[in-house]
Formats: C-alpha cells, sequence, structure tokens
C-alpha cells in the first residue's frame, strides 16, 4: 500500500515494522516468561496479537483505556515485569503522557511502549489517527530512550535490545509496509547510529520511512555527482553526538529528514547537538508546524513533503549555504 | 514477615494521634502541605500500617511478598511519612524535613527516593491503575500479597479511576483493595457541590465491586471491613470510608481553608494541644513494635 512506487529498485518491501514487533515480542516471550504485553484494542493493528494469541495469559488487553493501560504497565515493572504496551502512537502518548511521566519516567522503570501508526503514513484515517508529536512527547519524557527503527531488521533488533535496557523505552511502529534497509544480523544498539551510505558531501540523517527515501535521494543525488553520507538515526534519545561530530567534520553539511511535527523531533536534537559541538548549516525535511489530512500513505508523503524529491531540494538548499 | 501483633484499639488510636502530630509539625515546619487531606487518613493508614492488616518489612522494602500500599491521593502524603517513621522506614526527624530541598520527604510521594513509598503519585487518579498491575503481577507469579490503594473522594471525580475500577471489576482482583478516603471537600470546596459523586456505592457495585461503607475515623470499623476485604472472593473491594477533613483538629475540622494551608506556629500548638495534650506532643507512640 505504499512507498513500493519511491523506494530504490535495489531494495526489497519487507513487513512492516509493526508487524516485525508482533514477531520479535512472540520470539522475546518465548526467552523471557516476565515479559508481558497490554493493548488498548488495537492489537490486531499493533500486531501486539501475535504475542497474544500465544500466550493469553501473558497478554492483556484491556480496551480503550490508554491511561490506565500505562498506569498497569507502571504496577507491573514495579513488581518486577517487563511490560510491552501497544496503542496507535497518537493516543499512546497523547492520552497517556500524564501517566507515562508519573509512573514510567519519574521513577524510572522499566515500562516498553509501542507506539504504531506513527507519522502521516497511517493515511486515509487521517489526522485525529496521525502522530505526529510522539517523538516531541516521548523525549520530554526525561530517561525514556526513544526509538524510531526504520525496518523489520532493525525493529526486531530494537524490541530485543528494549528488553535487555533496564528503564523506559518508546518505539515508534509504522504501518505501511517498510523497504528493508539493513541486513541482518544488524549490529545494533540505541544511541548509535547505523551508516547506511558513505559519503562526503553532505549527510542525510534520516530515521523510520524517510531512512529509505534518504537512499533514493543519496541515489539520485550521486548521479549527479554529489555524494551524500546517511545515517539511520534510529535513536533521537540518546543521540549518537559522536557520528554527528564526525559527519560535521567530514560532510559539512545536513538534511534531517523525519516523519514528524518539526518542533522537538530529531531535526531539533541533531541542531541542538550539533550547535555545541560542531555547528554546520541544517535542511530540514519533516511536516513542518500543521496537520496533514487523509489520503493514500504515498499522496499524504507527497503533499506534505517528505519524500526523497524533497531531501534532494532540501540538499540543493544546504550546499549553497556550505 | 509476617505483620506484628495488633496493639489494642486504644492503641491505635494513640498512634493515630502521634502521626497526626508529626503530620502537623511536619507541614508547619515547611509551611507548606495539606493538613486536611492528611489528617483524614489517620485512622485508615493506621489500621494498615499498626493494625495488623499490611505485610512488610521496613528493614527490606523491596521484599517481594510483601503487601503494596500506593497512596494515590499523594497529596496526603505527611500522615504516610508519619506512618513509615514509625514502622522504622526511616527516622521521624527526617519527616520534618518535609518540602525541604534535598529531603526525601518531597511534597507528594515518589517511588524510588523513599524507602517504603510504592508509586508516584500527586497527579490524580493514577494509584488504582498500578494497584492493578501490581496485583496481576501478584496473580501471574503465584504470589499472595495484597495490593491497598487509598484514593480521595474528590481524586474520584477522575476519568482513569473508572477506566481502572472497570477493569479491576472484570478482572476479578480480589486481592486488591480500594479505600477512599471521602472526606466530602476537595480544593475548591464542596465535592457535592463541585461535581457530585453520589451514588458512590452503587457506582462501585456496578463495576462489579465489593463495596463496603464504614466510619473512617473509627479504627476497629475499618480494621473489620478490611478483614472482610481480605475475605471477599472474586471481587476486589471498595471501602467508602466517611471521613471528616481535618479531624481532630478543631479548626481544621470541615474548614477547607487547610485543605493545602500550613497551620501557623500559634495554630500548630493549639492543635497539638488538642491531640495530645499540651505535656504529651510530639510524644512517639508507646508500644508500638516493628
Amino acid at each position: 500500500m505504499t512507498t513500493l512506487s519511491t523506494v530504490p529498485y535495489t531494495l526489497k518491501i519487507g513487513r512492516a515494522t509493526r508487524e516485525a514487533y508482533g514477531d520479535a515480542l512472540l520470539e522475546l516471550g518465548r526467552k523471557n516468561r516476565d515479559v508481558v504485553a497490554i493493548d488498548a484494542d488495537l492489537a490486531k493493528s499493533t500486531f501486539s496479537w501475535t504475542f497474544g494469541k500465544h500466550f493469553p495469559e501473558r497478554f492483556f488487553n484491556i480496551g480503550i483505556q490508554e491511561a490506565n493501560m500505562v498506569g498497569i504497565a507502571s504496577g507491573l515493572a514495579s513488581s518486577g515485569k517487563i511490560p510491552f504496551i501497544s496503542s496507535f502512537a497518537a493516543f499512546a502518548l497523547c492520552k497517556g503522557f500524564d501517566q507515562l511521566r508519573m509512573g514510567a519516567a519519574y521513577p524510572h522503570l522499566n515500562v516498553k511502549v509501542a507506539g504504531s501508526h506513527g507519522g502521516i503514513s497511517i493515511g486515509e484515517d487521517g489526522v485525529s489517527q496521525q502522530s505526529v508529536e510522539d517523538v516531541a512527547l516521548a523525549c520530554a519524557l526525561p530517561g525514556f530512550i526513544v526509538c524510531i527503527p526504520a525496518d523489520e531488521v532493525s525493529m526486531t533488533a530494537a524490541v530485543h535490545a528494549a528488553a535487555a535496557h533496564q528503564g523506559p523505552v518508546y518505539l515508534r511502529l509504522g504501518r505501511p509496509k517498510a523497504a528493508v534497509v539493513h541486513e541482518a544480523p544488524l549490529d545494533f544498539a540505541f544511541g548509535r547510529a547505523i551508516t547506511v551510505r558513505e559519503g562526503d558531501a553532505l549527510t542525510i540523517v534520516a530515521n523510520g520511512l524517510l531512512v529509505a527515501q534518504a537512499l533514493v535521494a543519496a541515489d539520485r543525488l550521486a548521479d549527479r555527482g554529489i555524494h551524500a553520507r546517511v545515517l539511520d538515526m534510529h535513536t533521537v534519545k540518546p543521540i549518537d553526538a559522536e557520528a554527528l561530530a564526525r559527519a560535521s567534520r567530514e560532510t559539512g553539511a545536513f538534511v534531517v529528514a523525519e516523519e514528524h511535527l518539526h518542533y522537538g523531533g530529531l531535526g531539533s536534537v541533531v541542531a541542538a547537538t550539533l550547535a555545541r559541538t560542531t555547528p554546520a548549516p541544517i535542511e530540514f525535511v519533516d511536516l513542518g508546524d500543521r496537520y496533514a489530512e487523509s489520503g493514500k500513505p504515498d499522496d499524504l508523503l507527497r503533499k506534505y513533503g517528505m519524500t526523497a524529491d524533497a531531501i534532494i531540494s532540501a540538499a540543493e538548499s544546504v550546499l549553497r549555504r556550505r | 514477615m509476617p505483620a506484628t501483633a495488633s496493639p489494642s484499639i486504644e492503641q491505635l488510636e494513640s498512634i493515630a494521634r502521634t502521626l497526626r502530630t508529626h503530620a502537623l509539625r511536619a507541614i508547619a515546619a515547611a509551611n507548606s502541605g495539606h493538613p486536611g487531606g492528611s489528617l483524614s487518613a489517620a485512622e485508615i493508614v493506621t489500621a494498615l500500617y499498626f493494625g495488623g492488616v499490611l505485610h512488610h518489612d521496613p528493614k527490606n522494602p523491596e521484599w517481594p511478598d510483601r503487601d503494596r500500599f500506593i497512596l494515590s491521593k499523594g497529596h496526603g502524603v505527611p500522615i504516610l511519612y508519619a506512618a513509615l517513621a514509625e514502622r522504622g522506614y526511616f527516622p521521624v526527624e527526617e519527616v520534618m524535613t518535609l518540602r525541604q530541598v534535598n529531603s526525601r520527604m518531597q511534597g507528594h510521594p515518589v517511588q524510588g527516593m523513599t524507602p517504603g513509598i510504592e508509586a508516584s503519585t500527586g497527579s490524580l487518579g493514577q494509584g488504582l491503575s498500578i494497584g492493578i498491575g501490581h496485583a496481576i503481577a501478584g496473580r501471574l507469579n503465584g504470589k499472595h500479597f495484597r495490593t491497598y490503594v487509598v484514593l480521595g473522594d474528590g481524586e474520584c471525580q477522575e476519568g482513569q479511576v473508572w477506566e481502572a475500577a472497570m477493569c479491576a471489576g472484570n478482572y476479578e482482583l480480589d486481592t486488591l483493595c480500594a479505600i477512599i478516603d471521602y472526606n466530602r471537600y476537595q480544593l475548591d470546596g464542596a465535592v457535592e457541590d463541585i461535581q457530585s459523586l453520589e451514588p458512590m456505592r452503587d457506582k462501585f457495585a456496578a463495576f462489579k465491586w465489593n463495596v463496603l461503607e464504614t466510619d473512617g475515623h473509627d479504627v476497629q470499623a475499618v480494621l473489620e471491613a478490611l478483614q472482610a476485604a481480605q475475605e471477599h472472593r472474586g471481587r476486589p473491594t471498595c471501602i467508602i470510608a466517611h471521613t471528616v477533613k481535618g479531624k481532630g483538629v478543631s479548626f481544621m475540622e470541615h474548614n477547607n481553608e487547610f485543605h493545602g494551608k500550613a497551620p501557623t506556629s500559634e495554630q500548630l500548638q493549639v492543635a497539638l494541644a488538642q491531640l495530645h495534650g499540651s505535656q504529651e506532643s510530639g510524644v512517639r507512640a508507646q508500644g508500638v513494635s516493628g
């Protein structure tokens, strides 16, 4: 349903990251009896049901009660469980925010939050279901790891990393099938960017679906002799400051691409980080300061400017500023 | 660690007075805090911590088999700090650092900072959900600990309370017990005038709870209700404890001015005199073990 037309011909379309989440959670459940999953009536959409049907005694579909879900996770984690809670990102973060603040972030509990259908690429359902502020909200929770995997390979790794990490984690899952940009087994760690393309002319920093778009853009720029580095910055917090500083020294210009509002997402974090270490010109590819609308995912990403074309324009702008 | 042998009702009443004394002195020292809702919960907290109800170990606050206690109405925490101190979680003197910088006695409960505090609360409406999480964890692990959550009546205006009530009832969490400190006031005035909760009993019953009502200042009655809750199978229990805001201090009772205002030093002296008689004020409870 998605970006088939706009991913590089060299990439294959894989599972949606939400589907990879469910599969990884199931695998995790087999290994660790303390893993418990809760969903708020979206289990078949978030794929937590993949876990739920195998482990009914450890799966709780609590109904449409996001605040309660987060609170329950807080209690479960306090009593030694590893709760993975899932819903649409828009609901988990917006409706559960105070509970995440009081019940997960402040006491730094082992609560794992999976926000599915992140960004505008959920498509037709429209703005109420499109999560465009979840990264900013999650980053505003002290101690949270905030991770937006690009594909099934990195999502699988991120789920296992989340379980191994002691503390709260936010994972953003996507609805559409996602191009596979990584090879398994992936050397993955939160806070460590993955270089998916080497280059020295500029650096494209992206996460989620925009990583594949960054690769398309890099291909087209390369055709013109402009060799862009592409970093999959899957973890927004903690950001890989070292990879950014190195990229700044070696390439001197940035495009940051994400499926999120302009304020408070990857772009803000990258800019704040570079400002303190190795300042360089940056252009931003994101939703801006507005909401989107209903439509096919590809149509929306085009209309709202989160495509390879938008990255190429941004690259041209930033290279003029260098 | 098993619950210690229960003191007599008279001793428990004396302990409740001592807890009130600590709470008021701490609030006065901070010149900040919530006297009204601390005083109304004194017998509830006394019954739980000193009446042989809670199984806990002050020397091992993380004991996995302990009963859980969550003060969802976090602004009442001075009375809880007083109980935890008298139980030996930390020195009574530390309670007197309430709300001061570098103190573990935060203005509202903070999990992981203060021994014996099971949940960070103060943003109302969240404690019952957290209690459900503990109760489910206990069920999954085959543990038999119980989880007690004290809510304010005004707090029950929060939607999340009813999400949790629905969930706990449907999950038949009979190890979970909610106690409502029904003191009839909230910050801006009388609950009945602002957003009535009635019929409270019917509400919880409709959500499939075992509902009991009691005089929240009669320790014996509170203990009996807690005992009944413990024996009830198949449903969580809600104890509606009818209380008086500011209970025990004449000028604070039914006076919502003391919802969130500290007594002056003169008012404190009068309050302490009323609670214990001037010669006894501030004296630690006698005969409290553990």
